[in-house]
């Protein structure tokens, strides 16, 4: 999103105004579908989408779980905007970064952290084609990344069916559409759990990602704000001809935002795959986790820290969502999180409104 | 002989519906809306078109009268398309939004909206439209012998009434654009829409025109995408969409070069999808699950042919900036 002047002094209030109201109408619009849908059953499907996080300590520790890759895909997205680019492949680069990690836990046997590292890897070569191809040739990002969206997922899974040594048939269990479970294949690349298992009630999803995931989204923060590079790429996000002129080499921002985008999300990737929960299926789609980023990065209005409450919320409801099945797809979820976005679309109308209202009170107060 | 005939009678059922949808991606770039919901219209025009076709079958007025039964499904898919287009026009004109944002809003929305009314419609889990056998155009049905020759299987093994109807739009689509006092408008709306409106153009109105027009043709192309696919509709158009916009870029924002370009990449679809029944393609023994590697290539041969002709390509100049009268 294009971040222009700030409205008020208060521009931070007026943006968390701004994506609760959004929030708001979308729960609404949700709600009112499922009334349309099914009016007897609306109340327990909204119940379901609204309460679930917080109705046992191991289905927060799922909402916590989910928030990890979540966060990593927002915060990916939301670098990208920061410079001017639209990354929708961030769920391309999110599945090279779980393949890569995947790769080093089963195939090299390595520990936890170098597999991070390798996911970061993955990630960032996705990143750099758009970046690249952006630079060099002028082709629209939006483009190549989806294009390279749908070559990862078919590249993943050519390569898998290829190497016999990573699917779970390799490792004693029956099935060959999906890699080996870390629990037989490498438990040294278990994200570990430090504790954190016991205290949420023997939940099985909880490990620490989600602590992760904040560090990198507050030293992503940090990046931005505070180092000249972060500097260089806003300015040539806001004004890429005035960025030139001032000496800023365009080409190689676009590049290295879209590596760093790339290594965001695919850490995310690396997050997810390797707690030993769920392993990785021979997909015929493309995985939503990287679209889901995009309504995490625009809810944050693109701030890193903004990014680690819209994943959580965005976390939270789709947890919710999984369980309003069978009365309701689960994908009414995201019909509240297009709505969200829609509403995120036309943010600086919605600010323009809030900032009346709150002028207009300050107004009527000294009178 | 028949195999060729095969290949080219899916080449040409699969650029139909790419066609469509990129000459739709055209005429909304060309009034200055990037219009990145193409796959989302089409997802909606898909699901309401199929609707349409299960209510004529279960009624019998489908078996009755297929082709008849047909061209009001593809209307009420089109008309679907340009109510769905509306959301795009209303938040990126109206209301100045970012056109990527809202876009990707309405990408978001259609397959979950039609998941969740497939559902509702048709039960529980039954998240796939079954399409009813009697729309394709046989020989039978035009009352002719059938054979088995080159030219039957050209014309009558695969073809669906949306290919005339595509010859048809795509001849109207390019008169309109390039020989109508409306088109020179359209574009000039893309160009300078300040121009324009200094001349007495209403921006807003044709920039509404050209979301609509490519909400009607991206409606059609969505129920064309659903019929050549040929397995029912489940929600999903496969990307044809973004692989449209892609065509369109291809294809310089110019008819016939889209025309070109999406019979390219209708061709390299189909050696995808039947890579195992076409006899000349290499077998590549030892590679498992080849088709991964078949599947791969369109999206590859786009970045390629990408790479060669974006230096050269020229966008209308205006697209995605909000048209603002104070800026006149």
């Amino acid at each position: 999103m294009k971040m222009k002047k700030p409205l008020a002094e208060n521009a931070m209030l007026i943006s968390i105004l701004a994506s609760v109201i959004s929030i708001v109408i979308g729960l609404l619009v949700g709600f009112i579908l499922l009334l349309i849908l099914n009016p007897a059953k609306a109340g327990t499907g909204i119940g379901a989408m609204l309460g679930t996080g917080f109705s046992s300590l191991d289905q927060f520790g799922k909402v916590l779980y989910q928030a990890a890759p979540l966060m990593m895909c927002g915060l990916s997205v939301g670098f990208a905007f920061k410079t001017g680019l639209f990354n929708i492949g961030a769920s391309g680069q999110y599945t090279m970064g779980a393949f890569f990690a995947l790769i080093g836990a089963i195939m090299f046997q390595l520990p936890c952290g170098v597999c991070l590292l390798l996911a970061c890897l993955g990630g960032a070569i996705w990143g750099l084609f758009p970046g690249l191809f952006k630079a060099l040739f002028n082709v629209n990002e939006v483009i190549t990344s989806i294009m390279f969206n749908w070559i990862g997922m078919f590249l993943v899974n050519l390569c898998l069916a290829n190497m016999p040594l990573m699917l779970a048939s390799a490792w004693g269990a029956s099935n060959s559409d999906r890699t080996a479970a870390l629990a037989t294949a490498n438990p040294g690349a278990i994200i570990p759990k430090a504790g954190l298992d016991k205290l949420f009630g023997n939940s099985s999803w909880i490990n620490i990602s989600v602590f992760i995931a904040i560090g990198v989204a507050i030293l992503m923060w940090f990046i931005l704000q505070k180092t000249t590079f972060g500097y260089e790429l806003k300015a040539c996000g806001m004004n890429k001809e005035a960025a030139r002129y001032a000496g800023i080499s365009a080409n190689r921002n676009i590049v290295s935002s879209m590596v760093i985008a790339g290594a965001l999300s695919g850490l995310g990737g690396g997050l997810y795959y390797l707690a030993g929960t769920i392993q990785y299926v021979l997909e015929k789609s493309i995985l939503s986790m990287g679209f889901d980023g995009i309504p995490v990065a625009l809810l944050a209005n693109s701030n890193p820290v903004g990014t680690i409450f819209s994943s959580l919320f965005i976390s939270y409801i789709k947890v919710g969502g999984s369980a309003m099945q069978p009365n309701f797809s689960s994908e009414t979820i995201n019909i509240v999180i297009a709505v969200i976005i829609y509403l995120a679309a036309f943010a600086l109308l919605v600010r323009g409104v809030i900032v009346k209202i709150l002028k207009g009170k300050k107004e009527r107060g000294v009178k | 002989m028949n195999v060729l005939a095969n290949i080219i009678s899916l080449t040409i059922i699969f650029a139909v519906p790419l066609l469509l949808v990129a000459l739709g991606g055209m005429y909304s770039e060309h009034s200055g809306i990037i219009n990145l919901a193409l796959e989302g219209i089409m997802v909606i025009g898909a699901l309401c078109g199929c609707f349409m076709l299960r209510m004529f079958d279960q009624n019998g007025f489908g078996p009755a009268y297929p082709q008849l039964a047909m061209f009001l499904a593809i209307l009420v898919a089109a008309a679907a398309g340009v109510g769905f287009s509306l959301l795009l026009a209303f938040a990126a004109i109206n209301l100045k939004a970012d056109q990527t944002i809202g876009g990707t809003a309405l990408n978001i929305f259609a397959p979950a909206f039609a998941v969740v009314v497939t559902w509702a419609v048709q039960g529980q889990g039954q998240t796939t439209i079954q399409i009813p056998s009697w729309i394709r155009i046989t020989q039978e049905s035009l009352g002719m012998e059938p054979s088995n020759g080159f030219f039957a299987t050209l014309f009558f093994k695969y073809q669906y009434l949306t290919t005339p109807i595509c010859i048809v739009l795509f001849i109207i689509a390019w008169l309109l654009m390039y020989k109508t006092k409306f088109g020179l408008r359209l574009r000039a709306c893309g160009e300078h829409p300040q121009a324009a409106d200094s001349v007495g153009i209403n921006v807003y109105k044709m920039r509404y025109a050209g979301v609509m027009i490519s909400g009607f043709l991206a409606g059609i192309g969505g129920m064309a995408y659903v019929i050549a696919v040929g397995s029912g509709f489940s929600s999903s158009v496969g990307g044809y969409g973004f692989l449209a916009l892609a065509v369109m870029i291809f294809g310089n924002w110019k008819p016939f070069t889209i025309l070109g370009a999406s019979i390219i990449f209708a061709l390299f679809k189909v050696v995808a999808a039947y890579n195992s029944s076409i006899p000349f393609l290499p077998k590549l023994e030892g590679l498992k699950d080849k088709s991964s590697l078949y599947q791969m290539l369109p999206y590859i041969v786009t970045m390629i042919v990408l790479v060669f002709t974006s230096k050269k390509s020229r966008a209308p100049k205006a697209e995605g900036i909000p048209y603002d009268k104070g800026t006149r």
